[in-house]
């Protein structure tokens, strides 16, 4: 099949339900939006391609391009491996000017899988195609075939150049090319009747290893993730498996109705983030796994191990709440899988404040309507600059968003938490909830929000607007403030659960909602409550001796602050917006 | 406020302290063409001198009075003398700092009295070479102790009288903590708003690892001693540390100089207070460069907090280096969980943010540092780091399997902001990829009361 009816047949997804929503002509245009040129964000074909096949962990993933493609690229993802580290290894055919203008790209490349093959030996290599290889007229499917009989092992053709669109569509591309040429080229020999696949988990920071061990204790056996973690031999053998579980839906869709049609593998969709959302993913997987003739006793033992799960969970999730109660949110991740997590901040009390719906279906603006109280805050995109408004106006106490708007929050000295696929936290399952309640507070209690937050003591021309002498009197000198008292820890791991748990977490600790919330405390005003070691000033009075540094403390700074610094008061200062950082 | 413990311990487990007579010559490195003296026996001076010689990669100018069985018997005022006599004619340093050891003040002598009479027997030998006491037996204190008794036996020797009051000038009196790069930061701090700074002692000069050129038996550089001498000139002094309160004191008592204590140069709100102070005592402006680099500052703390929410560390320091590192990792939302330090009788303990405060050694940090993210001490903690899997920190003195620590920034905003990014850095390389096991939920369910029944670093 051509690339260009690929792409139709990709667009033509049955499974998807805002396709079947669509008329004729609009299927045919397919789900991809036009991109607008100098306004567009969001990766490539090629990077939605390799970003679904990159994480089976024992194959070379070989990229047939000029430098940019991969060299920009590598090494960006933090998926979890528990076996070979290839996947992490970066190749591309690394094209030179020559190469193009010569055509010589095809014998390159032919090289490299012959090289890669004769240093690494992977059970197969993935070769993708990119806007330049493609544009030349390289047949990287020509180069495969041949170099697959010449060595005898997969070579794995990915054509997902990115000017044929977005990354979606190359996560879809990329499924394609798992139903072409490796699902269903192994047979196994341990078929039996618990077997699942996991499509569209990626494994991020190891958090289907949260997961896994809840099928384990089940006897479910887990075939086959897609890509988390895989091997590429499970992959081969994953259209033995008995149902199918569908994490990230927009991603592979496509890849798990393909499979249902050719062999028959039930699939839902459900995600592992969020702890009813965990607990419904396993009672699913139980259900259909029994009506395609697993044991029936499947279901109630899902049932006690949920209701086991859920109650610890929900316990050291409660733990947070007096520290996190009435804290505001903004969610800026577009996706619907945020949704997931609502339950476990509504549970600890945090109020969601604002939302994108940008890639949320009807069905899940509905859902939000319900929780938010304005209808206001849901908004379909936000422009980095009103967004960098919203968050320095102090409406909501954290954002949790991907990479592209931490630096938005940051800037507006908000706190942020990584809630898309670079973070280093993972927060699957019933642990995974825990956790992100956990980095949550941590995000929320650092006092360097605090810090930063405050007005930089002096004027725009650098003049001080303080009087140095007041700030230094003895009430307000050694450990006024106290420092903040730290987030609980042992929020997660068993290792660490007996202080979360147990013991209430620290109360009264400095979070910058209590303090800082509203625009009208950060005035330098602050700025002396705060110090936690004022300086501490002795008048000219030779022959006073130690014994009165008491006396000595109260003595104001014995320095002449300039006529104009002492023109301005605090309160001078508070209306003095001006902010040096 | 942290509780202090300190409870007698029958034995020391690889010590955190250096001694405080070490502290002392390091003082008397920071004058200019000086030569400390310890007076004592031959190995008090040749272990500190090794020790100072491998953290430095210098030549250290240091002598001793080598004192041997008969005049630790019958009396060291002797070798004291010739030493001192010998030191002026082979050397002819400005300054001769002498530091007494645990032998002579266990014997017990009237060192004031023995350097007064030496100092008017050889008034015409020594000229204008100033002989300054530091009582600092082994046995007490620690660097910051001998410090601190060095930089007030000067000022209580050396300063005379003010003459007058010259507004344009400041005293910097820094503790012993500071490093090379620190004292060079605060001179150019102070020199912006139009001021003079006489830093005593000024390390930057002495210690800052140059190639002169020549060979100089005594301290390359440092504050001269006519600065000292002048030093109550001043029209106001910085004292930064506890540590540098008596010597503060004695400034003032001796000149009438007003003296403000900051405690700490590192964290915003600390650098904010040096920065609000140089302003007020010089009417000037801040200068555009401070503001721009308070900026970064700012920046260097939202984009570091990533690394350091959440963390628990364990410091072992000498008092104030300890009060400054504690809040340096509060400030960016990591808790101290360990704290140890050298002696507990510094007031500024109670100010450190941590729970407790406990006077011990490194084995004791060691013993107490399970499971923690980061311990932060001098190059000795490396055997407790590898031994529990933790990374270390290197910090103070000794650092002798790094180069350049003097030349590390610790203070003000520039560094702070390094220091944010050197430990968000060792936070980044250390980073354990998380396995199939750490995630369990399972694991140790058996067990969910012990939290070390993992001995796994944790990830996060």
């Amino acid at each position: 099949m051509s690339l260009a009816a690929k792409i139709q047949d990709v667009f033509n997804e049955p499974g998807c339900d805002k396709n079947l929503g669509k008329d004729a002509k609009a299927k045919k245009k397919g789900c991809s939006k036009p991109l607008t040129p100098g306004a567009a964000a969001g990766g490539c074909a090629f990077d939605g391609a390799k970003i679904v096949l990159q994480p089976i962990t024992d194959v070379a993933h070989l990229i047939h391009a000029p430098l940019a493609c991969e060299g920009n690229s590598w090494d960006n993802r933090g998926a979890g491996s528990s076996g070979s580290d290839l996947w992490r290894r970066s190749f591309t055919t690394d094209l030179t000017e020559l190469d193009i203008v010569m055509g010589r790209g095809e014998k390159k490349l032919f090289k490299a899988i012959r090289e890669i093959k004769e240093r690494h030996n992977p059970p197969a290599i993935f070769v993708y195609s990119t806007c330049v290889t493609a544009l030349i007229g390289d047949d990287i499917d020509a180069v495969c075939r041949r170099a697959a009989e010449k060595f005898g092992q997969p070579e794995v053709p990915v054509d997902a150049p990115g000017i044929v669109g977005s990354k979606n569509l190359g996560n879809k591309l990329a499924g394609e090319a798992l139903l072409d040429h490796v699902i269903g080229t192994h047979e196994p020999d341990d078929v039996g009747p618990t077997d699942i696949n996991i499509l569209g988990e990626f494994n991020l920071a190891g958090e289907f290893w949260m997961v896994k061990p809840l099928f384990d204790t089940l006897g479910i056996r887990v075939r086959a993730c897609i890509p988390g973690d895989a091997r590429y031999i499970d992959v081969a053998s994953a259209h033995r498996a008995k149902a199918t579980m569908m994490v990230c839906s927009t991603a592979l869709i496509n890849l798990a109705r393909k499979m249902e049609e050719r062999w028959g593998i039930p699939y839902f969709e459900g995600s592992f983030y969020g702890v009813s959302d965990t607990s419904e993913a396993l009672r699913s997987i139980a259900r259909l796994l029994v009506q395609r003739g697993a044991d029936a006793g499947l279901i109630d033992r899902t049932e006690a191990l949920i209701r086991q799960e859920e109650a610890i969970a929900w316990e050291k999730i409660r733990a947070f709440r007096p520290r996190l109660e009435g804290k505001r949110v903004l969610l800026n991740t577009g996706g619907v899988k945020s949704w997931s997590v609502v339950a476990a901040l509504m549970e600890v009390g945090i109020e969601i404040v604002g939302t994108s719906v940008k890639k949320s279906t009807v069905e899940d603006k509905e859902r939000v309507k319900a929780i938010l109280k304005d209808e206001n805050h849901m908004f379909e995109s936000l422009a980095p600059r009103d967004l960098y408004k919203m968050l320095s106006e102090h409406k909501a106490d954290i954002m949790l968003s991907g990479g592209r708007t931490q630096f938005i929050a940051l800037k507006a000295k908000m706190p942020w938490l990584d809630i898309n696929q670079e973070r280093h936290h993972p927060y699957a399952g019933y642990d995974g909830m825990v956790e992100l309640i956990r980095q949550i507070d941590i995000a929320l209690s650092n006092p360097v929000f605090a810090q930063v937050r405050l007005a930089a003591p002096w004027d725009e021309e650098g003049t001080l607007l303080v009087d140095t002498g007041s700030s230094v009197t003895a009430d307000s000198a050694p450990g006024a403030t106290p420092h903040p008292v730290p987030p609980p820890r042992g929020g997660r791991g068993p290792e660490r659960h007996d202080r979360g748990q147990d013991a209430p977490p620290p109360q009264g600790g400095r979070a910058m909602g209590d303090e800082f919330g509203s625009a009208a405390s950060l005035c330098p005003s602050t700025w002396s409550t705060l110090s936690p070691s004022p300086p501490v000033g002795g008048g000219r009075r030779p022959g006073e001796g130690s014994t009165e540094r008491k006396a000595l403390t109260r003595h104001a700074l014995a320095v002449p602050a300039s006529p104009r610094a002492r023109a301005k008061t605090f309160a001078n200062a508070a209306l003095n917006d001006t902010d040096d950082c | 406020m942290a509780k202090i413990i300190n409870e007698p311990k029958s034995f020391s487990v690889n010590p955190l302290k250096s001694s405080q007579p070490l502290g002392a010559a390091l003082a008397f490195l920071g004058v200019a063409g000086a030569m400390p003296l310890f007076h004592g026996s031959q190995g008090c001076t040749s272990f500190a001198l090794v020790l100072l010689v491998r953290h430095f990669k210098e030549t250290i100018p240091l002598q001793t009075t080598a004192m041997d069985e008969v005049s630790t018997v019958l009396g060291g005022a002797d070798h004291l003398e010739a030493a001192i006599v010998n030191l002026k004619t082979r050397t002819n340093p400005s300054l001769i700092g002498v530091c007494t050891t645990a032998l002579v003040e266990t014997r017990g002598e009237d060192f004031a009295g023995d350097l007064a009479t030496i100092r008017r027997k050889q008034a015409d030998l020594l000229g204008d070479t100033k002989v300054v006491l530091a009582s600092t037996p082994d046995f007490s204190g620690a660097i910051e102790a001998g410090w601190s008794k060095a930089v007030t036996g000067m000022i209580e020797t050396v300063t005379a009288e003010p003459r007058r009051n010259d507004p344009q000038r400041i005293a910097i009196l820094p503790g012993w903590h500071l490093t090379v790069a620190d004292i060079e930061l605060i001179r150019e701090t102070v020199e912006s708003f139009g001021l003079v700074p006489t830093i005593l002692p000024d390390v930057s000069g002495a210690l800052d690892g140059t190639v002169p050129g020549r060979w100089i038996p005594t301290s390359y550089g440092g504050c001269p001693v006519a600065d000292i001498e002048t030093l109550g000139e001043c029209s106001h002094a910085i004292a930064i540390g506890e540590q540098m309160r008596k010597p503060a004191e004695a400034l003032k008592a001796k000149a009438g100089v007003p003296y403000t204590l900051l405690r700490s140069l590192t964290g915003l709100r600390a650098a904010d207070e040096f920065v609000m102070a140089l302003a007020g005592i010089s009417g000037e402006p801040v200068p555009a460069r401070l503001r721009r680099r308070r900026s970064q500052l700012c920046d260097a703390l939202l984009d570091g907090h990533f690394h350091f929410g959440g963390k628990t560390i364990a410091i072992a320091a000498e008092p104030d280096h300890l009060y400054m590192l504690s809040s340096f990792f509060a400030d960016l939302g990591a808790e101290t969980t360990v704290a140890i330090t050298t002696a507990g009788d510094s007031d500024i303990l109670e100010h450190v943010p941590a729970a407790t405060v406990e006077v011990g050694d490194l084995g004791r940090l060691e013993d107490l540092s399970v499971g923690a993210d980061l311990l932060v001490t001098h190059a000795h903690g490396r055997q407790a780091a590898e031994r529990l899997g933790i990374p270390l920190w290197r910090v103070g003195f000794p650092i002798f399997d790094r180069l350049g620590s003097q030349h590390r920034k610790s203070v003000g905003y520039e560094g702070t902001r390094d220091l944010i990014f050197e430990v968000a850095n060792i936070f980044q390389a250390a980073r354990i990829e998380p396995t199939p096991m750490s995630l369990n939920p399972f694991r140790n369910r058996e067990h969910p009361h012990d939290s070390r029944s993992s001995s796994e670093p944790r990830r996060h």
